[in-house]
């Protein structure tokens, strides 16, 4: 048997994947009223997809992510309101700087247990983020930063109030990064990184690069990261220190967790369940929403994810 | 300079005290407990609410914030925490940052989501100074009471572990579960009371943080990050790691605000992670450790 085959067999389109994101492209037209939560739908999607990568396909866990999400963000407004308006250049920059911080920070998760890994990801996040606070002549600080204007996307389709350029615009990037990430977890590249996740022993053993692969999804998946925090800033015209703010992290991990980790759709399909019940329920009020969710979180972990979500297997034969 | 020294000290005196259960769970259980924080806070919910509503005097109220967590902390080990300490790390995180968020929306459902002050008897509330100059040493009376207090506790949990019978069985459980339980010692039982007393240390601190740290319900959010690092930085091989890496990021943090404040908090974080870059397992270990 070819040593490629079982890769290639893995790379073939499912029927429901083409119709998933048909559907995901008319939604702006068929609920233009929600074209605003689908747009965020769309950029948080976008953000766990790059958590998936180092967590899911390279078992790297992180706090921290948000780094790169708010670094992105930063990075494009900053563009658009000096530079020039371009969303597209300024998709590109936001990316670049993201990318830089990627390649820096990947330093810091090659060394040290899951604990240490945890601290410095929590920790890099949080210096950007009192770096935003301080250097307020840039940033504007804790009031964040105003005025950020776009031009048209492509020089033609111009924002509109409604958001549904916004959401069209950030759900052909979805698909864009999705085949993208999708690609390359399923080329032998991806193939090293589920190795390093099971066993980083056995990985180095059969003579895979282990720290340059580490290195090299890590800063993959900080560039995705800054491209989502890219499209969050152009679409809504503003940037603030929410951006790096802890929960940023906490909560694109839930939504990863919730949807499936190690499956790309899992973080889009987790996005999008995550954001209707938010949704739904933070407006009665934010405070039960954090509850609900915590609880959630620990109903999730006693009793499983696959249990959880799946009640039905409860009564099937314990043949696990 | 002495008076920001000594705050420095008293900061990390109460650093120390808060996050040395957290040393123990994520150290010697190897436990990630984000949810650390929900303990030290309802200590000094307990505290506050206690002083303000039904005017129970400050050093009554103490034990109270130790007994209330400890026993909470008791209950949520056997019930919670037990079937997850063999579950993977990323389980844990999630774990406990649900407890975490259960316990903020709790705390703003009880107590409302403003800031509590805490009323300070009178006899901590002086203030007094020796020397001049750059020597000039003020010392707020409340500061010397947690110092007083922060030692007396280090050295006697100091004792508890080296010295006594529940001591050494907890290092015996720790080094070796198997072989400890092998050898007649109730694992489970030491976990459980090991984990009762850190959570009552974090209630212990939180209560005598609320006047320093400021409580309202994100408290467990906004202070999991300080315990985190302590843990981190100080190691968790035993308890003078932590104590040491404490009182070095309190002293940093207070002089780091006070000479640079444009940049805050910022110090404290790069320091973390050069100090984590350079030893990944903190600053203190015995070398030649286990894991």
């Amino acid at each position: 048997m070819e040593p490629r085959t079982p890769l290639s067999r893995e790379r073939r389109w499912r029927w429901w994947e083409p119709v998933f994101w048909l559907l995901a492209l008319a939604a702006p037209l068929v609920l233009p009223g929600q074209a605003l939560i689908i747009n965020t739908m769309a950029i948080t999607a976008l953000f766990a997809l790059s958590l998936d990568l180092i967590l899911g396909y390279a078992g790297i866990v992180s706090l921290g992510h948000a780094a790169f999400f708010g670094l992105g963000g930063y990075a494009a407004a900053l563009f658009a309101k000096h530079v020039m308006p371009d969303p597209l250049v300024g998709l590109v920059v936001g990316m670049g700087a993201a990318t830089l911080l990627g390649a820096v920070a990947s330093l810091t998760i090659l060394r040290g247990t899951d604990l240490t890994r945890l601290m410095v990801t929590l920790g890099v996040g949080l210096v950007l983020l009192e770096l935003a606070n301080r250097f307020d002549a840039l940033t504007g600080g804790a009031d964040g930063l105003q005025g950020v204007v776009l031009g048209p996307v492509l020089g033609r389709f111009e924002f509109d109030l409604s958001g549904r350029t916004a959401a069209w615009y950030s759900l052909s990037l979805l698909l864009l990064f999705f085949l993208l990430a999708r690609r390359i977890v399923q080329s032998p590249f991806g193939a090293t990184l589920k190795a390093i996740r099971d066993n980083r022993l056995r990985a180095m053993a059969i003579g895979i690069p282990v720290t340059l692969r580490l290195a090299q999804v890590y800063t993959l998946a900080a560039a995705l990261a800054g491209a989502a925090g890219a499209l969050h800033t152009q679409t809504t015209g503003f940037a603030s220190l929410d951006l790096f703010e802890f929960h940023r992290s906490a909560d694109v991990l839930l939504i990863l967790v919730i949807g499936g980790v190690g499956w790309l759709y899992g973080g889009i399909l987790g996005a999008a369940g995550l954001m209707l019940l938010q949704d739904r329920i933070s407006s009665v009020t934010p405070q039960y929403w954090m509850f609900w969710i915590g609880l959630f979180l620990v109903l999730l972990v006693l009793i499983g994810r696959d249990r959880l979500l799946r009640p039905w297997t409860w009564f099937e034969g314990r043949n696990a | 300079m002495l008076t920001l020294l000594f705050d420095g000290i008293a900061y990390g005196m109460l650093l120390f005290i808060l996050a040395l259960g957290l040393a123990v769970t994520m150290g010697l259980m190897h436990f990630v407990n984000l949810a650390h924080g929900a303990f030290a806070m309802a200590g000094g919910y307990i505290t506050v609410l206690l002083m303000q509503r039904l005017d129970v005097p400050f050093l009554v109220c103490l034990p109270l914030a130790f007994a209330g967590p400890a026993l909470l902390g008791g209950v949520l080990e056997r019930t919670l925490y037990r079937p997850l300490y063999r579950k993977p790390h990323l389980d844990q995180v999630l774990f406990s940052i649900g407890l975490v968020f259960i316990a903020v929306a709790g705390a703003d459902y009880f107590a409302g989501s403003t800031q509590q002050i805490m009323q300070l008897p009178e006899w901590l509330k002086g203030r007094t100074e020796w020397g001049s100059g750059a020597f000039m040493l003020g010392m707020g009376h409340y500061r010397l009471f947690i110092i007083a207090l922060c030692a007396a506790l280090t050295v006697g949990l100091q004792y508890l572990l080296a010295r006594t019978r529940w001591g050494s069985r907890l290092r015996a459980a720790v080094d070796d579960q198997r072989v400890a339980a092998g050898l007649g010692i109730d694992v489970n039982l030491v976990f459980l009371s090991t984990f009762a007393i850190g959570s009552g240390l974090a209630g212990l601190g939180g209560a005598l943080g609320a006047e320093m740290l400021g409580l309202d319900p994100s408290f467990p959010l906004k202070f999991m990050i300080h315990f985190l690092i302590v843990v981190a930085v100080g190691g968790t091989s035993s308890i003078t790691g932590p104590l040491l890496a404490a009182l070095l990021l309190g002293i940093a943090d207070v002089a780091g605000k006070y000479y640079i404040p444009k940049l805050g908090a910022f110090i404290v974080y790069s320091l973390m992670i050069v100090i984590l870059l350079w030893r990944p397992q903190g600053l203190f270990v015995r070398q030649g450790g286990r894991k």
